[in-house]
């Protein structure tokens, strides 16, 4: 398997990084634990620390304690009241049913322009721990497998320089450091630069950072190498991703296969999406094996309750969308080239049923959550495209269409929104791309077509005394 | 190199070029695949499910990955994190994953390590009231993570909170998240307001928080934080336009009925907030899905247009959501998403047996609504109709 980052990798021990001892990271007991009380009353957020679910509210309040300890013993540079503000800030929130983070403020490091959102409270002279709450975003490894000296690092600084709080992960993707003063930001990009060895985020009109499924990692269905495409783009739009020069912001995810696990079609202005275009490869021992009642259907995906014995008609055949499939002679046949590639009867039969061999990417542009004018899907525009690194075919598609919609967009206009504007013909002619009937669900119902000159015999210009020479007034 | 204690690490304010570093990019992927990973990469076979949260992928090397996963906080502390961690390290080579839908996976090579495993996770409660710290389960057909956005943690702009609803509900459907007893997975989302970070659009079942009332004007601050014609502009239905107050500073009108609350105008001008404890409220959305399996994918659509925002337990949302769940669940078919079903029984038949209200705020009347619309005879019959028909004096 190819494996070239971009510059050489470090590798580190966490012995290598670390900043606090076994001692200082073992500094409670649980009896401690038990009788830790934080410093406001939080009667409704302790609702929250009772049923099965992880309680968030459990391990703040028990990371509260450890941090009031380091706090005293002078080893850390960020209030050690940081989660016990926070807490009591949110209490207030639930009291009050409304948010008491003040909008805006613009805090970042040094030659980016995103990576960093600043946050204020506006009750900082109730919670001094949270006056200042800025968001680090830091750029998760493309599909979210981490090994322990990393997590341990970063777990480390983030204590150190931060208050400790994070979300793993936030929704783009980026791994989010919740909370710490604007002079730290600065020194925390350094350590995480050169020490760690990893990179901020995207935020802002920005590139957002890209993201993957888990693609050939741990997946049969994967139809292209997710986590290379996603890690080859993503250093190849590196000052796309930190400097914001777009009209909004822009985002890539990569879907191996037409199940959608990282749902770019609903997230992202360019959704990457697996397909193939040969047939798919059938074990009709398997098939047999299936219909026997030696392989539990959808993987034992349904296993929790009696559905039934398997019927390859009811659960397969009859469920295919184009009814391309039929048994033949106790041979499952499939019709390919009228198959749309649902992966139904793959995710049924794993076993019998793999995708083709032939298999790239679709290019699907302009998804968005509904702010403006509503939520849009991405449009299928480029139904077929072979991926292989350096993926050159590809940046060339992507280098035509940021230089456009730079041009073209709007402020605050997401790419689906400046395609919706102007037509998605127009899109596919700056693309250089032929419309083609897969880029619809159905024609248009009316003929308002917008004709241009050249498209008319005689063109635009008319005569009135010409016409008026047939016409009387 | 060791991490810097020095307050400023290894910033130099008077010199800050010095041995600075940018544009490195995200850690490269293959370092932190476990063995298994990188011996079998892009050779996996097929995989199957064991029990819920526990699954198996079998190479055509042979070599089998068993996944262990759990749910997992999204919002978490660095303690935490050590935890999980410590058990890596004793359980898993030292190698731990998150998926998209923020479930933390373990992925050892055999399956007494998966006894162990599970028997280890089991023991992880939390010593204040004594919730699971690594619940197994969130596979196949049933409900896994829900994926959520800040709210009061740290959004400026929420509308309700969106970790303690989360909890509250995942407390609640805790069963289907621990089983795979549904007719297909079902995919829950929230988002704090409707700028829907995470893009909730899509989802089988999705809790939206969203405002009701018009901005209120700062009017003493806005002509000195805002942009004037950037707020004006900001508006999709044209409800904001310019005016002057009693003591002659420029700030901006509304004309509130056409205000639909999206808050747009707020992103453009801290002095337009929309947050209001009273009015603001949660959305349920439900029939969405992304994935293209035997139908394409679709937009949740609006089934409950308000829940109060009654933090903590959100007991009404909790409820509501349970009552579409097990109304799905008793009657769709197998392999059916929610929407799928809603399609195949059609929606007056989905709001009958969810037991829902059908209220004038679930037909759209913004653009393109009449797409929307029904332009057919065919319908079926609920109670819902028999009303239009009475209120018509279509019978005795």
């Amino acid at each position: 398997m190819a494996f070239e980052p971009k510059r050489p990798q470090k590798t580190y021990t966490y012995d290598d990084v670390r900043l606090f001892t076994d001692e200082e990271l073992k500094n409670y007991t649980a009896e401690e634990e038990k009788n830790f009380k934080i410093k406001h009353d939080i009667p409704l957020l302790e609702k929250l620390e009772s049923g099965p679910w992880p309680s968030f509210v459990a391990d703040a309040k028990r990371y509260a304690l450890r941090r009031r300890k380091l706090g005293e013993e002078g080893k850390l540079l960020i209030s050690p009241d940081v989660v016990e503000d926070l807490l009591g800030q949110v209490e207030l929130s639930f009291v009050h049913g409304e948010t008491h983070w003040k909008h805006g403020g613009i805090v970042g490091v040094i030659g980016y322009g995103g990576g960093v959102i600043g946050r204020y409270s506006d009750l900082a002279a109730k919670y001094p721990g949270v006056a200042h709450f800025h968001t680090v975003r830091v750029a998760q490894v493309p599909s979210k497998f981490y090994n322990t000296a990393f997590l341990r690092g970063l777990a480390d600084l983030w204590e150190y320089r931060g208050s400790g709080m994070l979300n793993l992960h936030g929704s783009t993707g980026d791994i989010i450091l919740l909370g710490t003063f604007t002079e730290q930001l600065e020194p925390l990009f350094q350590e995480l630069t050169q020490v760690l060895d990893v990179d901020l985020g995207g935020s802002g009109s920005n590139l957002r950072t890209p993201e993957c499924c888990l693609g050939k990692a741990r997946c049969q269905y994967a139809l292209y190498d997710t986590q290379e495409m996603c890690y080859e783009m993503t250093m190849h739009y590196q000052d796309e991703l930190h400097r914001p020069a777009f009209p909004y912001k822009f985002k890539f995810k990569f879907d191996g296969c037409p199940n959608g696990c990282v749902a770019s079609i609903a997230r992202a202005d360019l959704s990457f999406i697996g397909t193939w275009c040969d047939d798919i490869r059938i074990d009709q021992d398997a098939v047999q094996g299936y219909i026997n009642g030696e392989f539990p259907p959808g993987g034992g995906s349904h296993s929790g309750k009696d559905w039934g014995k398997f019927d390859i008609y009811a659960e397969v055949i009859d469920r295919c969308p184009t009814g391309c499939m039929s048994l033949e002679g106790g041979e499952l046949v499939i019709d390919n080239p009228n198959c749309t590639r649902c992966m139904h009867c793959i995710n049924t039969m794993p076993r019998a049923l793999r995708p083709g061999v032939e298999t790239g990417v679709s290019l699907l542009f302009g998804a968005k959550a509904p702010i403006l004018e509503g939520a849009q899907m991405s449009v299928l525009v480029i139904p077929f495209m072979k991926a292989e690194p350096p993926y050159d075919n590809v940046k060339e598609m992507i280098n035509k269409m940021f230089e456009w919609w730079m041009d073209e967009g709007k402020n605050r206009e997401r790419l689906g929104e400046t395609i919706q504007r102007v037509g998605l013909q127009r899109f596919c002619d700056i693309m250089g791309l032929p419309p083609a009937p897969q880029m619809v669900k159905e024609p248009r119902t009316n003929p308002y077509i917008f004709w241009k000159e050249e498209d008319v015999p005689g063109g635009f210009e008319r005569d009135i005394n010409d016409y008026r020479s047939r016409h009387a007034r | 190199m060791a991490l810097s204690k020095d307050r400023l690490g290894r910033f130099n304010p008077d010199k800050h070029m010095e041995g600075r570093v940018t544009d490195i990019g995200p850690r490269h992927y293959w370092q932190f695949f476990p063995p298994v990973i990188q011996n079998n990469y892009g050779k996996w076979a097929y995989h199957e499910i064991l029990e819920p949260g526990v699954l198996v992928h079998v190479s055509e090397t042979g070599d089998k990955a068993f996944t262990v996963r759990c749910g997992g906080m999204r919002f978490m502390t660095v303690d935490f994190v050590r935890e999980l961690c410590d058990i890596a390290d004793r359980f898993s080579d030292g190698y731990v994953r998150f998926t998209t839908r923020n479930n933390i996976e373990f992925i050892v090579d055999s399956l007494e390590k998966v006894e162990a495993l599970k028997a280890e996770l089991a023991k992880h409660t939390f010593a204040i009231g004594g919730s699971l710290k690594f619940p197994v389960g969130g596979t196949g057909a049933g409900v896994t993570n829900i994926v959520h956005t800040q709210g009061f943690i740290h959004c400026h702009t929420a509308a309700v909170d969106a970790s303690s609803m989360v909890k509250a509900l995942m407390d609640g459907l805790f069963e289907h998240f621990t089983s795979m007893d549904l007719p297909a997975q079902v995919r829950v989302s929230m988002a704090c307001c409707l700028n829907m970070c995470g893009a909730v659009h899509c989802s089988d079942i999705a809790l939206l928080g969203y405002h009701r009332k018009p901005p209120a004007i700062d009017h003493e601050v806005l002509h000195k934080i805002c942009e004037i014609p950037l707020a004006i502009a900001s508006c999709p239905t044209a409800a904001i336009s310019p005016a002057k107050t009693e003591d002659g500073l420029k700030t901006v009108k509304l004309k509130v009925e056409r205000c639909m609350f999206c808050g747009n105008c707020y992103t453009m001008c801290p002095a337009l907030p929309l947050a209001d404890g009273q009015g603001d409220c949660v959305v349920m959305m439900a029939g969405g899905k992304v994935s293209n399996r035997i139908s394409m994918p679709t937009f949740s659509k609006v089934v409950i247009p308000y829940l109060p925002n009654n933090h903590p337990l959100f007991p009404e949302v909790v409820e509501a959501t349970k009552q579409v769940l097990n109304a799905y669940a008793a009657d769709a078919r197998k392999y059916e998403r929610i929407g799928d079903w809603a399609q195949r029984i059609g929606w007056e038949k989905f709001f009958e047996k969810c037991n829902l209200p059908f209220t004038e705020h679930l037909i759209d009347d913004y653009r393109l609504a009449y797409d929307t619309y029904r332009t057919s005879t065919q319908f079926k019959y609920t109670e819902a109709a028999w009303a239009v028909t009475r209120a018509a004096e279509g019978e005795e």
